[in-house]
């Protein structure tokens, strides 16, 4: 019974309390910016998957079958290790502020193949018809795209979108990768401290419920949101 | 391009198919779209025989023909939705171009009316018909809503201008849509099968619309199996059977006397039911 209750020793978790929402800080920053480019990338992406320039679409199933088929570690240790430590390609002369944006770009870049291939399926919902229409008023391949094609091809895949989105934010704890620092390096690290040693349950459970609180709202709101902006044919 | 004025009420008068007292460009007469022996291929089918079509300006050409003969097609090849293996197909003297900015701008200036309406669903009814005038015709948002409003009084849509499409029935959605065409200020409007989706009481709706535009000397192709909009307003009847023009004539002498038996034979079964 003893030893039970040792599991649950919220001390050292309250001890290391700032660290701890630093961390979850630094996850939320590395979250918004690759959110918001993933989104971007994404929507280029099936762009080209649909444009009628075989360049482009070569381009677009090649970049999606690829990154979508390779770890995301993968995907980060290249960023931070080959293409910043060993190719020199810095953002800046400060490590914080350059592996932050290796992060945002890798997670970003990877997220960015799921989010395509789910717009990708919206554009499959938009009757032919709507193309054609568009077409026929002269509007551009960009232009109906942009105006036509996409909108709903946006409203059509909110829910899955919204999939893809908690399944990039839970992605962040890998982006120690990158050596940036979020909270699964700063609970590592705390793991390895001596005097953390009866914390590790508590710090679990402390974890855990901080991505919730992120991803369960999330969840709920792309759920409403999808509802809101349905399209009725 | 200023001097085909739409504005509601503008049919008052105008004698049936007297294209120059309308308001669309019927200056010039003479052809406005050539085809010259077309050719299309799905795969093995040849959809399109060497078809051969002059539509000159404020004329109305009825397309009539069995299912499967090409109708859609060749409709759809005017505006290069369907792109051709062989001949040409001129409009306004010009002949289409390829894929790209100088196609967009030829389709702007034929419209184009589908049998499935297609108006844009995520879009409202006046910013369906504002759309590829402020888009496309680069012109001022003020200036497009007003101009759509008069072309939505026209049809008769007006007080639904901030519905979408799903909320219009099908007659309703179909003069949107061919008020959204008009809004472009085309020189031609293709029809294909524009009433055939549409339950019977709305059927008459849409071809009112649709003979007022022919009475105002708008020039269109129209594919459709409504005999009377034919006598009515079209100049010429065109029957295509297997891909081909098989017999070309008049409304009425093509309905009381017509030549081929493939004619003969679609007549009688169209007259049946
Ligand atoms: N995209 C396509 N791919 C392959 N075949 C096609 C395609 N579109 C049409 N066809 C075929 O081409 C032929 C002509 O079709 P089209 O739609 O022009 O006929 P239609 O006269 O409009 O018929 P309907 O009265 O049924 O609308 C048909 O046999 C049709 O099956
Ligand atoms: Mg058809």
């Amino acid at each position: 019974m003893e030893q039970l209750l040792d599991l649950f020793d919220f001390g050292p978790f309250f001890d290391n309390f700032d660290a701890i929402l630093q961390g979850f800080w630094a996850m939320l920053r590395l979250a918004a910016a690759a959110g918001v480019l993933s989104l971007v990338i994404g929507t280029v992406l099936a762009g080209f998957r649909v444009a009628p320039i075989p360049v482009l679409r070569w381009f677009g199933s090649g970049y999606v079958n690829i990154v979508r088929n390779t770890p995301l570690t993968l995907v980060l240790l290249m960023c931070s290790l080959g293409l910043n430590d060993t190719l020199g390609l810095a953002f800046s002369g400060e490590p914080s502020t350059t592996y932050y944006w290796w992060a945002v770009l890798g997670l970003s870049g990877y997220t960015g193949a799921f989010v395509c291939e789910a717009l990708r399926s919206g554009i499959n919902t938009v009757p032919l018809g709507q193309a054609e229409a568009a077409r026929s008023i002269g509007l551009t391949f960009t232009q109906s795209l942009r105006l036509i094609i996409l909108p709903q091809a946006f409203r059509a895949v909110v829910a899955p979108l919204g999939s893809v989105l908690i399944a990039m934010i839970k992605n962040t704890t890998v982006a120690s990768a990158a050596s940036y620092g979020e909270i699964a390096a700063v609970s590592k690290g705390l793991l390895d401290l001596p005097s953390f040693a009866s914390g590790a349950v508590p710090l679990f459970i402390g974890v855990a419920i901080g991505f919730m609180i992120l991803t369960l709202p999330t969840g709920f709101f792309f759920g409403w949101l999808a509802k809101r902006t349905a399209v009725a044919r | 391009m200023t001097d085909n004025e739409v504005g509601s009420g503008a049919a008052e008068g105008a004698a049936p198919q007297d294209a120059s007292d309308g308001p669309f460009d019927a200056t010039g007469a003479g052809p406005l779209v050539v085809v010259e022996n077309v050719n299309k291929h799905f795969g093995d089918l040849h959809v399109l025989r060497d078809i051969d079509l002059t539509v000159n300006r404020g004329e109305v050409v009825v397309v009539i023909g069995p299912s499967g003969s090409g109708k859609s097609t060749l409709c759809r090849s005017i505006n290069r939705l369907e792109p051709i293996d062989s001949g040409t197909i001129l409009v306004d003297g010009k002949p289409l171009p390829q894929e790209g900015k100088d196609l967009a701008r030829l389709r702007s200036d034929v419209g184009m009316v589908f049998q499935s309406f297609n108006l844009f669903s995520h879009k409202t009814i006046l910013e369906n018909v504002t759309l590829g005038p402020v888009k496309v015709r680069k012109q001022g948002k003020a200036e497009a809503v007003k101009n759509a409003m008069a072309l939505l009084e026209r049809v008769g849509i007006a007080d639904q201008a901030s519905k979408y499409p799903a909320q219009l029935s099908g007659g309703q959605q179909q003069r949107v849509a061919i008020a959204r065409s008009l809004a472009m200020k085309p020189k031609v409007m293709l029809f294909d099968e524009p009433t055939s989706a549409l339950d019977p009481e709305m059927i008459n709706e849409v071809l009112d619309v649709m003979t007022d535009l022919a009475r105002d000397g708008m020039t269109m192709i129209v594919v459709t199996h409504e005999m009377g909009f034919a006598r009515k307003a079209a100049k010429k009847v065109v029957f295509m059977a297997d891909g081909q023009i098989v017999e070309s004539n008049t409304p009425e002498e093509f309905f009381t006397n017509p030549r081929s038996d493939r004619a003969k034979d679609f007549l009688s079964k169209i007259l049946t039911h």
